[in-house]
């Protein structure tokens, strides 16, 4: 067992914090994108429909962003609190997006102020749905600015390093380093695919408890078809991040594939156990797999683990959090390709049969298990760098002795937190169904359009 | 100016900006909580929801802007108060953590009104982070923070036992309470609303005198904490008597029930005199005799980046912050609570 010294019980006060801010931070992002969608089309197709699906999405978001903003609070101050020497080295090539990110959220928390309350206060609804952009845009940049810190850790740029001093910075060149093309769209395409995952369960869920109104109907077309638009973009973003690996950071990869020899028509491992001597028992092998994810072609040379000295190779645990996640990811497109397919499969007579219904119900968890495997995989695979190549984490933490403590107070802070969110969440909605809304409203509810 | 200095007054605006809307918020905390408990709820309740739904995301921003803004311009800082600061730091995310998404929750969740546990709990974390957060500024004063053979430490028993450090804290109180009943009593009368506005300007009242008291006997505490800062504050003397000059006017204003906007305009006025004059005096230190401006700066293609950013931000965040007060703060009709509500 690991020694519980500061470094230790910081890396995984950090890990927790990011593991629940992520998972509101990719809600964050990708919601008010589908609200925009929604309200859009209620505007366009004069559909209240649509309107009423973007009012009651806004209505619970607002509890999501509550989370969000206090988890985000806390990692902002913990990168500082827990990582001085990290910020006070690495804050010089790299406080600029940090530091935009802060405006980011300026404009995202102004207008979504706004927008909340102002539902009813324009003639015009086009102008509501205006104010909606500067959320969308805001939340977006700031997983991007945000990204792009993450990215410089793992190819660091934009400074040099002579006789142990740092110098000759660059932020631009640090901020856009070779990692962030394909960090930062896999990140976003990531988020919108579990948003919008997630309000298709809403809606099959519904439909499964037997409700049977046009306004669920709408509401499972519109979020499925994005799912699988999202879903698709994400695999292939995926792919570019593995030849990405492949050619900045091959030891990740090696470690990710458990991939020990350089060779060319290298095959993919799936699955498997790793035996006493390092051989690799009960996996799946697919010839040349592994050549084409990192190349395009069977004849590309992939690097292998043993290149890399033994004390700079990352866990080979993050074999099992790669391989789910892709399993998840292929899920992910097949679960909402059969939606669309839906005219065409056995007993439709009855609709959308339930087993499909059930499916698209995981798809949000199912999203939410691959975010949270692929930062894991992300950050374990860095291991032991800080800033790849040149800090170590053992380098970089707090000194104190107190960490401990502080890891307890924040496991019970984000209990209380999580179980809480859901627990108003489930309120609100029991509380305001969608019948007594639609007829308070005026919307006629129940026929189809 | 140099870099630096554009450096220091930028995040000391900042700061000043969430010293205002913060307390707003911590105050009107609170007061609800209070007048819940002493049967003036429906009294004050509302006026103080209708003012803070829209802004309270925006007013955590402002905090984190000065972190984020600090460790960007000031990189030892982070160093030093990083790692100093780990327990007070970690304490004050948690109580900034649960008054969040309890006024969130409150507001947009739970169905019956004012929910007691909730209202509880952001009363009481609108006191105690204001209190948590101002033992910053008394650490800052040097001596507390200590570096040994590498490690930095901080010397609890001396900083806690120490009339400095309570000073500060004390005016930090009571200065959330009179600023926060100013602008809520303001705010009551632009809305028209006479029940209100009775009960808020009693509480500003109520809390001028200790505000005051507290301001002086601070004042002179740092004279024994750290002479040097003091003289200092003694060479621009004149904005602490602006300050005065300004508070006198304020509630001169309050007690006569009228020119309520200028009254919440000079107590601001009275804060930034003292908020400037305060920090101008207590440069170039951040950290008294361990980071000062210019010796712990980042270089300077960071700080040229970040001041350009800065700037590009400020294009942005000015119309966006003047398009929300016009909606909120200065729309009539919405004071009133004339316009329809959440969505
Ligand atoms: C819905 C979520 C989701 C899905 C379906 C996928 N990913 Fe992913 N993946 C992420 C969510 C994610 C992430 C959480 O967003 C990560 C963590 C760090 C990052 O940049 O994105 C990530 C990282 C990540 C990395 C590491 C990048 C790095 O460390 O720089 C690779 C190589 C892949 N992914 C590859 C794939 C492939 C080949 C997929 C094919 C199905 C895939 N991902 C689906
Ligand atoms: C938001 C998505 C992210 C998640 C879920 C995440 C997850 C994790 C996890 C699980 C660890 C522990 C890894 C280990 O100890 O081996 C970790 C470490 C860390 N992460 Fe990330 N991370 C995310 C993004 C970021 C970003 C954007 C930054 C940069 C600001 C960052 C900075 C760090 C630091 C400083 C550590 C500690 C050092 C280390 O262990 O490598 N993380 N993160
Ligand atoms: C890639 C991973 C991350 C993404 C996509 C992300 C995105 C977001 C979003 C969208 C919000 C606003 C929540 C909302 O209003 O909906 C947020 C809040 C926040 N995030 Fe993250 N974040 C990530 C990781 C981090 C990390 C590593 C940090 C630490 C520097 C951080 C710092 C913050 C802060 C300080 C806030 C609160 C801002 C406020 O007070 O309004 N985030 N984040």
């Amino acid at each position: 067992m690991p020694s519980l010294d500061p470094v230790t019980l910081s890396r995984i006060l950090t890990g927790l914090t990011l593991f629940v801010h992520i998972v509101f931070a990719s809600i964050g992002v990708g919601v008010p994108m589908m609200i925009a969608l929604a309200e859009w089309r209620g505007i366009r197709k004069k559909d209240p429909h649509y309107t009423l699906l973007a009012r009651r999405w806004a209505r619970g978001f607002v509890i999501s962003v509550a989370v969000g903003v206090v988890t985000g609070t806390s990692i902002g101050l913990q990168l500082s609190l827990l990582w001085p020497t990290f910020m006070r080295v690495a804050g010089q090539a790299i406080a600029l997006p940090l530091f935009m990110e802060t405006f980011a959220f300026f404009i995202e928390a102004i207008f979504l102020g706004i927008y909340l309350y102002t539902w009813e206060r324009f003639k015009r609804p086009m102008l509501h749905l205006l104010l909606l952009i500067p959320v969308v845009i805001g939340s977006s940049a700031s997983a991007f600015f945000i990204t792009t810190l993450n990215a410089f850790m793992n190819t660091p740029q934009g400074f040099t390093l002579k006789n142990g001093v740092f110098a000759d910075f660059h932020p631009l060149v640090a901020m856009f380093n070779p990692a962030t093309p394909t960090k930062v769209s896999h990140v976003l395409a990531s988020s919108y695919t579990l948003s919008a995952g997630l309000l298709a369960g809403i809606a099959a869920f519904s439909l499964l408890r037997g409700r049977k109104d046009a306004y669920f109907k709408k509401a499972l077309k519109l979020t499925v078809t994005a799912s699988f638009v999202f879903a698709v973009s994400t695999a292939i973003i995926g792919d570019f991040s593995g030849k990405f690996l492949a050619h900045y950071q091959p030891e990740k990869l090696a470690a990710a594939e458990w991939h020990f020899e350089t060779m060319r028509k290298a095959p993919l491992i799936f699955g498997g156990v790793l035996g006493e001597n390092g051989e690799v028992k009960y996996a799946l092998e697919l010839p040349y797999a592994l050549s084409i994810l990192a190349g395009g072609t069977p004849n590309t040379n992939v690097i292998g683990l043993n290149e890399f000295p033994v004390d700079e190779r990352p866990p080979l645990l993050i074999h099992y959090m790669f391989d789910l996640k892709v399993t998840i990811g292929v899920l992910l497109v097949l679960i909402p390709f059969l939606y669309l397919l839906r005219r065409w499969l056995p007993g439709k007579s009855k609709g959308i049969p339930k087993w499909l219904l059930l499916g698209i119900v995981a798809l949000g968890p199912l999203a939410m298990t691959a975010i949270e495997l692929g930062w894991m995989f992300a950050e374990f695979g860095r291991q032991p760098w800080i800033v790849r190549g040149y800090m170590k984490v053992s380098e970089a933490a707090t000194t104190s002795q107190s960490v401990g403590p502080m890891l307890i107070l924040f496991v019970i802070l984000y209990l209380v937190l999580c179980v809480s969110c859901i627990v108003v969440l489930a309120k609100l909605f029991r509380n305001k169904n969608v019948d007594d809304e639609m007829r308070e409203l005026g919307i006629p509810g129940g026929e189809r359009k | 100016m140099s870099y630096e200095i554009v450096g220091i007054t930028v995040l000391w605006t900042f700061l000043f900006g969430y010293l205002i809307v913060a307390s707003i918020d911590f105050g009107a905390g609170f007061f609800s909580y209070y007048s819940v408990l002493t049967g003036h709820e429906n009294k004050v309740h509302d006026i103080i929801q209708r003012y803070l739904s829209p802004v309270w995301e925006v007013t955590n921003v402002f905090l984190i802007f000065f972190v984020v803004g600090l460790v960007g311009f000031f990189p030892d800082s982070a160093y030093y108060y990083g790692t100093a600061l780990l327990v007070p730091g970690s304490l004050a995310t948690v109580l900034l953590a649960l008054r969040g998404a309890y006024y969130a929750y409150n507001t947009y969740g739970s169905s019956e009104v004012n929910n007691r546990i909730y209202m509880a709990i952001y009363g009481a974390t609108g006191l105690l982070i204001p209190a948590a957060l101002s033992t910053v500024l008394a650490i800052s004063e040097g001596g507390i923070i200590q570096e040994q053979g590498g490690k930095v430490i901080l010397n609890w028993l001396g900083f806690f036992s120490n009339p400095y450090t309570w000073s500060v804290i004390l005016l930090a109180l009571v200065s959330v309470l009179y600023i926060s009943a100013m602008f809520l009593a303001f705010y009551a009368g632009k809305a028209g609303d006479k029940g209100a506005f009775e009960v808020l300007r009693g509480y500003a009242l109520l809390w001028s005198g200790p505000t005051i008291l507290a301001c002086v006997f601070a004042f002179f505490q740092i004279d024994r904490q750290n002479p040097e800062h003091f003289g200092n504050m003694l060479d621009i003397a004149w904005m602490f008597i602006a300050s005065l000059i300004c508070f006198l006017l304020a509630v001169y204003f309050i007690w006569k029930k009228h020119h309520l906007g200028w009254s919440f305009i000079l107590v601001i006025l009275q804060f930034g005199f003292a908020w400037y004059g305060y920090g101008q005096s207590h440069l170039p230190y951040i950290l008294y005799k361990q980071v000062s401006i210019y010796e712990s700066f980042t270089n300077e293609t960071m700080a040229i980046a970040l001041i350009t950013a800065f700037v590009a931000g400020l294009v942005v965040l000015i119309p966006s912050l003047i398009l929300i007060m016009r909606l909120f703060l200065f729309d009539a009709k919405y004071v009133r609570g004339d316009s329809p509500k959440k969505g």
